[in-house]
C-alpha cells in the first residue's frame, strides 16, 4: 500500500498560544518577585483579568498578589484579535494556563540542575522550589530573560481540575477597589500633560453631506485651538472640555447638510421587503421537512434595532509626534483597529501605537473604535498635544452601531401524542459584525465622511457553529425532521454590528416562545415538554434545576395578573447552558418581579464572577425585552438621550437568584452572553401565562399588551 | 473668571466660565476624576456628588450655583487609612461590573444613609432611582447598601 504523503495535521497549542507561540509574549518572571502577565484580551467589565490571573497563578504555584498586568498594546501584546463572544477564557485563558505550566517546568528543570537533585524531589510553594533532601531556589533568582525566549512546546500538561486551589475560588476582582474609590480607572479619566479636548459635529443623518460652513466665528470662540474640516467630517479642538462642547454646538447650528436617501419605516418587517437581496442558506436540514402531523402551528417573532447604550459615552486619546501617532482606546481589538487606522492615515502600521485603556461595559461593538479615529483626526491638527475626545450622549445613541432588527418565522407539527415531529425556522437579519478588520474597506465612522472617503468593508456574518445572524437558530432539541433557513441582508439602513449574543438573542427568544406555544397546543407543561424533546443531559440538568429553584408547579395557570414562564438555550449551541424562569405581575406595565437562573459554564474559574456576569446579563436582557428600541424618522436616528431610551431602573429590576452547576471536569466557557434569549423568552412566556395574550414582538410595551389583549 | 469652590473640605479656586457645569471643573481642574460624565443631561447619575447634604447631578449644576456650598465627591468617602463602610460593602458584595456607575451610586447611597440609618429595600431603590447601571449590577448594589447600613449602625 502506498504511503500517504500528506503531512500529519499540525498539532494545535491551547487557545491563542497557537498563533502567538513565544512564551515571553505572555509572561515574564521578574527578579523582584513578581510575574508580569500580558494578554491581548481586555477588561470590559466582565472580570476577565481576574480570571486570567487565577489561571496563571494556579499553574505557576504562586500567590495571585505576585501577578502584574500590562495593559494590552500593539507595542508588545500577543495579537488575539477581538475580545468578544465570551471567548477570552478559551483563548487567552487556555494560552496562559499552558504558558504558565511550561514556565514552571522550565524553572523546575533549572532548579534540579542547580541543586543537583532529581525533578521528582522538587516541590514549589509561592515561587520557592525546595528539594526533599534540603536546598532551595526561587523563581526570581532562577529566571533569566532567556528562560522564556522560546516557543511553547507540546510536552507539558497543565494541572488536573482536582489539583486546583486558586481556580474555582471566588477571588475578589482586582479592579474593584480602585473603581469604588474614584481612582482614575478608565480612558475617560486619562490626563496627559497639555491635554486638549475635542468634539465632533456629526452629519444630520447617516448619509448626509456637509454643504457649506463658515467656521470663522467658531475659531474665535474662547479656548478654541483648531477647527478641523475634511469633507463631511467636522470637529473642534479646545483648551477646556466645556469650551469644545460649546464650540461643537455652534458648529452644529452653522453647518448646512444635504440629506441622504430617506430612511425606511422603523419596522423589523422591512427586512421581508428586501428578500431580493437576501443571501439565503439552509443551515440545517434533517429528515423530511414536509412531514405533517396532527396539528400544525406557525408564528412570527420580531426584534427591533437596539443599542449597546454603554453608560459611558465612548472616549479616546491621541497624540501625534513626528509623523507617528500614539493612541489610548477602549477598543475591543487593538490590532484590527490598527490595520483600519493605517489605511485611513496612509501610514505603516508600526507608526501607530495603540494601547488599551479600560472603558465602561460595552457589550459588543459600540463606538469605541469610531471615537478613536475622531481623536486621531483632531489631534493631527495640533501635533505634539494629546487630544481627548469623548462622544456626547446624543452622539453615542445617534451613531453607535446597533444590533440588527430581526424577523423569525417558525412552524412545527405535533403528532397525536403531542410530540414535535417537524420543525421549521426561517430568519431575516442584517449583519452582526462590522468591526474594524473587515475585508475590502474600513469600518470606522469618520473614514466614510472624509473628503476622500474610504468604503466600508463588507458587513460580516460570523460562520457557524458559533454563527452571527444564525447564532442559536438551530434548535438544541431533538426533532426527527427540521429545516432552518438564514436570510442575510447585508445592506442595512442604519449601521449594525455585534451586540451581546448577536442573532442568538432573537433566535433563542423565538424558539423558546414557540416551544411554549407548542406545549400549550399539546396540552403539556412547558418544563416537561422541553425535557421530553432533549437528549443532552447538561441541558436537562439546568432546566430541572431552575424549575426546582422556582418551585415550578406543572401546568400552573396565571391568574390574569401574575404569571411565570421559562426559557432555555445553550449559548452558540456549544458554550454555556442557561435556563431561566421569570415571574411577572401585570400592572400599568409589565413588572418583572423575579428571575431565577441555572447555569452550567463547565469549569467555573471564578464562580462569583460567573454569577455576577449572569445576573448582569439577565437584567440587561430583561431591559431589552421590556423596554428597548431605537427610533428613527426619515432623516436620522431620533433616539438621543436616556429619556428616549429608557432602561430598567433600580425601582424596576427584579429580585434575582442564580445557581451555578459547576463541572470542574468540563472545559471552561465564557458566561457573558448566554442569558439574552432565555430571559426574553421567559418573560414573553410569563406574560402569556399571566394574561393568555402572546407578545411576539419585542419590546413588550404597555401598548403592545393592550393590543394583544384586544386582538 | 475665578470661582471659589469648597470641595471635600478644601477651598479651591477655579478659573472658568461661571456657566461651566461643576462636573468639568471637578474632573479637569481639580483632578477629581471619580465623578463621571454619562449624559450631561441629569439623566444617568454617573456624575452624582453631594452638595449641602443632598445628592445632585454635577453635570446639571453651573459653577455659579455651586460656589459657596459644601461639595463632596467620591474621593472623600475614604480616609487615607480606611475605606467607608459603603466601599467595604461594595467590595464584599463585588457590587460592580465595569464600575463606571459606581461613584455616582456610592454618593447617592451615602446621601441616603446620612439621613436614614435603616433603609428598607424600597428606600434604597427610590434613593438610587436617578442612577443608571447598564451592566445590571443592581441586586448586588442593593445588598451592599444594606450591608453598609448595618455596619454603620454598629451591627455586624
Ligand atoms: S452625567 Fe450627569 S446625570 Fe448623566
Ligand atoms: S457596573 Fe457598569 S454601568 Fe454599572
Amino acid at each position: 500500500m502506498a504511503q500517504a504523503n500528506t503531512p500529519a495535521p499540525a498539532r494545535k497549542l491551547p487557545g491563542s498560544l497557537d498563533t502567538n507561540r513565544r512564551l515571553d509574549r505572555w509572561l515574564s518572571i521578574n527578579p523582584d518577585g513578581t510575574v508580569t502577565l500580558v494578554t491581548g484580551k481586555v477588561e470590559i467589565g466582565q472580570g476577565i483579568l481576574t480570571a486570567l490571573i487565577q489561571m496563571t497563578a494556579e499553574e505557576l504555584d504562586i500567590d495571585v498578589s505576585r501577578i502584574r498586568l500590562k495593559p494590552a498594546s500593539t507595542a508588545f501584546s500577543p495579537d488575539e484579535g477581538i475580545t468578544s463572544g465570551s471567548r477570552s477564557i478559551q483563548e487567552s485563558g487556555l494560552a496562559l494556563r499552558h504558558a504558565a505550566a511550561e514556565a514552571r517546568d522550565l524553572l523546575l528543570a533549572r532548579a534540579a540542575q542547580k541543586l543537583g537533585v532529581t525533578l521528582e524531589s522538587l516541590t514549589v510553594k509561592d515561587g520557592v522550589i525546595s528539594a526533599r533532601g534540603g536546598g532551595s531556589a526561587t523563581y526570581w533568582e532562577l529566571a533569566t530573560p532567556d528562560l522564556l525566549a522560546r516557543e511553547a512546546s507540546f510536552d507539558v500538561s497543565a494541572k488536573l481540575p482536582q489539583e486546583h486551589v486558586v481556580v474555582g475560588t471566588s477571588l475578589e476582582r482586582i479592579d474593584i477597589p480602585d473603581k469604588i474609590s474614584g481612582k482614575p480607572s478608565f480612558v475617560q479619566d486619562m490626563k496627559l500633560p497639555g491635554t486638549l479636548h475635542g468634539r465632533v459635529c456629526r452629519p444630520l443623518g447617516p448619509k448626509a453631506t456637509l454643504q457649506a460652513i463658515d467656521v470663522k466665528e467658531v475659531e474665535q470662540m474662547p479656548g478654541v485651538v483648531a477647527v478641523v474640516r475634511d469633507g463631511s467630517f467636522l470637529g473642534v479642538v479646545a483648551e477646556r472640555e466645556e469650551q469644545a462642547i460649546r464650540a461643537e454646538r455652534r458648529l452644529a447650528r452653522l453647518a448646512q447638510w444635504t440629506l441622504g436617501p430617506a430612511l425606511p419605516a422603523n419596522d423589523p418587517r422591512q427586512l421581508l421587503t428586501l428578500q431580493a437581496e437576501a443571501e439565503t442558506e439552509v443551515i440545517s436540514s434533517k429528515g423530511n421537512p414536509d412531514t405533517g402531523g396532527a396539528k400544525q402551528l406557525s408564528a412570527e417573532y420580531t426584534k427591533p434595532y437596539i443599542a449597546h447604550a454603554s453608560l459611558a459615552p465612548s472616549c479616546a486619546v491621541a497624540q501625534w509626534e513626528g509623523g507617528k501617532v500614539r493612541i489610548w482606546t477602549h477598543s475591543q481589538g487593538i490590532y484590527p483597529l490598527r490595520g483600519d487606522m493605517a489605511q485611513v492615515l496612509g501610514l505603516p502600521e508600526d507608526h501607530i501605537i495603540i494601547t488599551h485603556a479600560e472603558g465602561a461595559g460595552c457589550y459588543g461593538h459600540n463606538a469605541a473604535d469610531d471615537v478613536t479615529l475622531d481623536a486621531v483626526l483632531l489631534a493631527r491638527a495640533v501635533p505634539g498635544r494629546p487630544v481627548r475626545v469623548q462622544w456626547m450622549r446624543e452622539d453615542e445613541f445617534g451613531w453607535e452601531p446597533f444590533s440588527s432588527p430581526m424577523v423569525m418565522k417558525l412552524n412545527a407539527s405535533l403528532d397525536d401524542q403531542g410530540n414535535i415531529v417537524n420543525w421549521g425556522h426561517e430568519l431575516w437579519s442584517h449583519a452582526h459584525s462590522t468591526r474594524p478588520g473587515g475585508r475590502g474597506g474600513v469600518n470606522l465612522l469618520a473614514a466614510w465622511h472624509l473628503e476622500k472617503p474610504l468604503p466600508a468593508a463588507k458587513p460580516g456574518n460570523p460562520p457557524l457553529p458559533g454563527g452571527g445572524s444564525h447564532r442559536n437558530a438551530i434548535p438544541l432539541y431533538d426533532f426527527p425532521n427540521q429545516k432552518v433557513t438564514n436570510h442575510l441582508i447585508r445592506r442595512s439602513p442604519l449601521r449594525t454590528s455585534a451586540l451581546r449574543a448577536l442573532g442568538g438573542f432573537a433566535n433563542a427568544f423565538a424558539i423558546e416562545c414557540f416551544m411554549d406555544e407548542l406545549a400549550e397546543a399539546a396540552g403539556a407543561d412547558p418544563v416537561e415538554f422541553r425535557l421530553r424533546h432533549l437528549k443532552d443531559g447538561r441541558a436537562k440538568a439546568v432546566i430541572e434545576r431552575v424549575a426546582q429553584m422556582a418551585a415550578w408547579k406543572p401546568k400552573e395557570k396565571g391568574d390574569g395578573e401574575r404569571g411565570r414562564g421559562i426559557g432555555f438555550a445553550r449559548y452558540k449551541n456549544l458554550a454555556a447552558y442557561i435556563a431561566v424562569i421569570a415571574e411577572v405581575k401585570i400592572e400599568e406595565e409589565v413588572r418583572l418581579t423575579k428571575l431565577w437562573g441555572a447555569v452550567d459554564v463547565g469549569q467555573a474559574i471564578n464562580p462569583d464572577g460567573v454569577i455576577n456576569q449572569i445576573e448582569g446579563g439577565m437584567i440587561q436582557s430583561a431591559s431589552m425585552a421590556l423596554k428597548e428600541r431605537i427610533d428613527f424618522d426619515r432623516a436620522t436616528v431620533t433616539t438621543r438621550t436616556w429619556d428616549d431610551y429608557p432602561i430598567l431602573r433600580f425601582t424596576e429590576v427584579p429580585e434575582i437568584e442564580v445557581a451555578l452547576i459547576n463541572r470542574p471536569e468540563a472545559p471552561p466557557v465564557g458566561a457573558g452572553e448566554g442569558t439574552q434569549g432565555p430571559v426574553a423568552a421567559a418573560i414573553g412566556n410569563a406574560i402569556h401565562n399571566a394574561l393568555g395574550a402572546r407578545l411576539r414582538d419585542m419590546p413588550f410595551t404597555r401598548d403592545r399588551i393592550v393590543a394583544a389583549l384586544s386582538a | 473668571m475665578t470661582l471659589t469652590l469648597n470641595v471635600n473640605g478644601k477651598t479651591c479656586a477655579v478659573e472658568a466660565d461661571a456657566e461651566t457645569p461643576l462636573l468639568y471643573a471637578l474632573r479637569n481642574d481639580l483632578g477629581l476624576v471619580g465623578t463621571r460624565y454619562g449624559c450631561g443631561l441629569g439623566q444617568c447619575g454617573a456624575c452624582t456628588v453631594i452638595i449641602d447634604g443632598k445628592a445632585v447631578q454635577s453635570c446639571d449644576v453651573p459653577l455659579s450655583a455651586a460656589a459657596g456650598k459644601q461639595i463632596s465627591t467620591v474621593e472623600a468617602l475614604c480616609s487615607d487609612t480606611s475605606l467607608h463602610p459603603l466601599q467595604k460593602a461594595f467590595i464584599a458584595e463585588q457590587a460592580a461590573q465595569c464600575g463606571y456607575c459606581a461613584s455616582g451610586i456610592l454618593m447617592a447611597a451615602k446621601a441616603l444613609l446620612d439621613t436614614n440609618s435603616n433603609p428598607s429595600d424600597a428606600d434604597i431603590r427610590n434613593a438610587l432611582e436617578r442612577n443608571l447601571c447598564r451592566c445590571g449590577t443592581h441586586s448586588r448594589i442593593m445588598r451592599a447598601v444594606k450591608r453598609a447600613a448595618k455596619e454603620l449602625r454598629g451591627e455586624r
